[in-house]
């Protein structure tokens, strides 16, 4: 885990809102290349809106997004994938009327290369060869974690530089979200950088290099991971100490 | 068991004195005074006949017929491995021999109901694509059809433009207009798309209605030209005759051509790279959008090759009758056509010619029921969709595409 100072991604004072309400307040953080970062918060602190933000999802209000050297804040949320950047949005969003073969396809659904393609899903079934079993199942038909991996493996098709996940955990028992962060781990160490948004600070923070805390918003402290593991105030609050 | 048996008939019971209750106000009230007696006759005949089924029922939910069913799934088994063994090529080319040969073994009124089916044929694919593929409801879809009908209606009188010729640009006015639908609306999903598609199809009936100077308004256009066609003729050596086409069998033949022809090319679209985005869209589009897929473009995509074939289709339909007017152009065909789609199983080829075939083909067959027609044929359709809720022949999702990678 080779850790330059590069940044690749960056967010410089941003400010998003749904309608009139305004869900980011004015947020900055920077991701190193090669890094695990993980945004850590309560309910409704921001955590999905930042990636979504990022995505372009939601439009940006203020503030700029660097990603690598780019400004990408008017860029359309199709133009992403093909730069690198990919996200695993919330609650998984597979296609669950496609098979899983064909949802990994659409992972890589702007490249062009077959080879390429064909390589990258036999990667994909080599991280998660319970896929390689259902490979013919349809998507919707997938336990939850099973449907969580499904949606790693579709980000991954798109040889992502920057990977963005949202509560990879969500709703899955322990010992499925203990496999899924050492997938997690094993991504970032053939290169990818991972921004990860999670609920569940303790699992997402030893993972880790660094971490934000985003409290209504905004970025209320942001350090090493495991400088954050040991801060009192996290622990009381995030770590229910 | 007991239990079981008991709730069975407690609310078999319950649902013929229910049918009473619905069925008396309907022929017992008379001008006259109130009247019981044809209730009653028509009630009991009703009764026995359910009392039959449900004895038939009762003896199934005991193993009665056991044996037979055991006989009756080897039958179903072995045929469905002959079929499986027969290759799908020879198949399509015995449907199409069947399709071709067709004129010869009916009249006259099996020509015409055929023209109709197809013609929804070449409709449903069309809504399919927008409807099964990108998930999209779209309630004003006859509005394509109109304008590809007007569309050559009005080059056919004002220009005398061939109908070959008018074919293209009466596709190419329908995609444009599914253009500028869709560009304003997409933006929208789910039911507030569905309630915009639906005023937008009213417009197009309300500016043929009313755009006196061009589309002559409620009273419609006639004198459209019948499509030329070049045949081989060998009566003096071998020279090309051009004639116009004037029997309904040769109008068959037009439209099962054009029908073919978006049969093929829908296929092509649904196995596409396209088509995968469409089905993506469907089934979650900012999942889609963030795997790289244009959304919009794609999903406006959907709406003009849609339009397209209803344009096809619109511009036969009024060479076929040589007279258009707004009034074949109302919800009803829309919702006609959506019931196709529906009814035949979303996303699916064959089940949207099944569909049509049912919708068209059924209303036909029940003539000899009269008055009663319709009412039959809600009841069918009820019951095709309870039993079939996927649809007459769903779409085979699993195992396709992907099995060819293999």
């Amino acid at each position: 885990m080779s850790e330059s100072k590069e940044v690749i991604l960056e967010l410089r004072d941003v400010t998003s809102a749904y309608g009139n309400i305004e869900a980011l307040k004015g947020i900055s953080l920077k991701v190193h290349k090669g890094e695990i970062v993980s945004i850590i918060g309560a309910n409704g602190a921001g955590k999905s809106t930042t990636l979504m933000t990022i995505c372009n999802i939601v439009p940006t209000v203020k503030g700029d997004i660097f990603y690598q050297g780019e400004r990408i804040n008017a860029l359309g949320s199709e133009v992403l994938p093909t730069m690198g950047l990919c996200q695993v949005p919330e609650g998984r969003r597979i296609f669950p009327r496609l098979t899983v073969t064909e949802n990994l396809e659409m992972g890589a659904f702007f490249r062009k290369d077959q080879a390429g393609i064909k390589d990258d899903m036999e990667r994909a079934f080599e991280f998660f060869p319970k896929l390689r079993e259902r490979r013919r199942q349809l998507g919707g038909t997938l336990s939850g974690g099973e449907q969580q991996m499904l949606a790693i493996g579709r980000a991954i098709m798109s040889r992502p530089k920057v990977l963005l996940l949202d509560e990879p955990s969500m709703g899955l028992a322990p010992l499925i979200v203990q496999q899924i962060f050492k997938i997690i781990e094993e991504i970032n160490s053939q290169g990818v950088t991972v921004l990860l948004v999670e609920q569940n600070a303790n699992l997402a923070l030893q993972a880790s290099h660094r971490g934000y805390v985003l409290e209504t918003g905004s970025v209320v402290m942001e350090d090493d991971a495991s400088a954050l593991l040991s801060n009192s105030d996290i622990r009381k609050a995030y770590l229910g100490e | 068991m007991i239990h079981e048996f008991k709730k069975r008939w407690v609310s078999f019971g319950i649902g013929l004195i229910w049918l009473f209750v619905i069925l008396w106000p309907l022929l017992g009230i008379k001008p006259e005074g109130l009247e019981f007696g044809t209730t009653f006759a028509l009630w009991g005949k009703l009764a026995v006949a359910a009392l039959c089924i449900m004895i038939v029922y009762e003896l199934n939910v005991r193993g009665v017929f056991d044996g037979a069913k055991k006989a009756g799934s080897a039958i179903t088994g072995s045929t469905r491995k002959a079929y499986a063994a027969i290759p799908q090529w020879l198949l399509l080319l015995i449907l199409l021999a069947l399709a071709l040969v067709f004129p010869s073994m009916t009249g006259r009124y099996g020509h015409d109901v055929a023209c109709n089916v197809l013609i929804y044929v070449c409709l449903g694919l069309g809504l399919n694509i927008v409807v099964g593929l990108a998930g999209l409801l779209d309630l004003g879809y006859i509005a394509f059809y109109g304008v590809g009908a007007y569309t050559y209606a009005l080059l056919s009188i004002h220009y005398q433009l061939s109908f070959w010729m008018s074919l293209p640009i009466a596709g190419c006015l329908a995609a444009i207009a599914g253009c500028i639908i869709g560009y304003p609306t997409l933006r929208m999903r789910g039911d507030y798309l569905a309630i915009v598609t639906l005023g937008f199809g009213e417009i197009v009936r309300l500016i043929l209605n009313n755009w006196m100077e061009l589309t002559n308004g409620p009273n419609g256009l006639s004198g459209i030209k019948r499509p030329g066609v070049y045949w081989l003729d060998m009566t003096n050596g071998w020279t090309l005759e051009h004639f116009w086409v004037k029997k309904v069998w040769m109008y068959y033949y037009v439209i099962l051509f054009i029908a073919i022809c978006t049969i093929i090319a829908v296929y092509r679209l649904n196995y596409s790279r396209i088509g995968r985005a469409w089905e993506a869209i469907r089934e979650d589009e900012t999942a889609a959008e963030l795997m790289g897929v244009n959304t919009f473009l794609l999903k406006l995509l959907a709406y003009a090759s849609g339009a397209v074939f209803a344009g096809f289709a619109g511009a036969f339909f009024a060479s076929r009758m040589r007279f258009v007017s707004p009034e074949s152009f109302t919800f009803l065909e829309s919702a006609m056509v959506l019931a196709m789609v529906v009814l035949g199983g979303m996303g699916s080829i064959p089940g949207v010619i099944l569909g049509a075939l049912a919708l068209i083909a059924l209303p036909e067959v029940f003539r000899e029921f009269d008055l009663y027609r319709m009412l039959v044929f809600g009841g069918v359709m009820t019951v095709m969709m309870l039993v079939r809720p996927k649809g007459l022949w769903p779409a085979k999702r699993v195992g396709r595409r992907s099995e060819e990678m293999d």
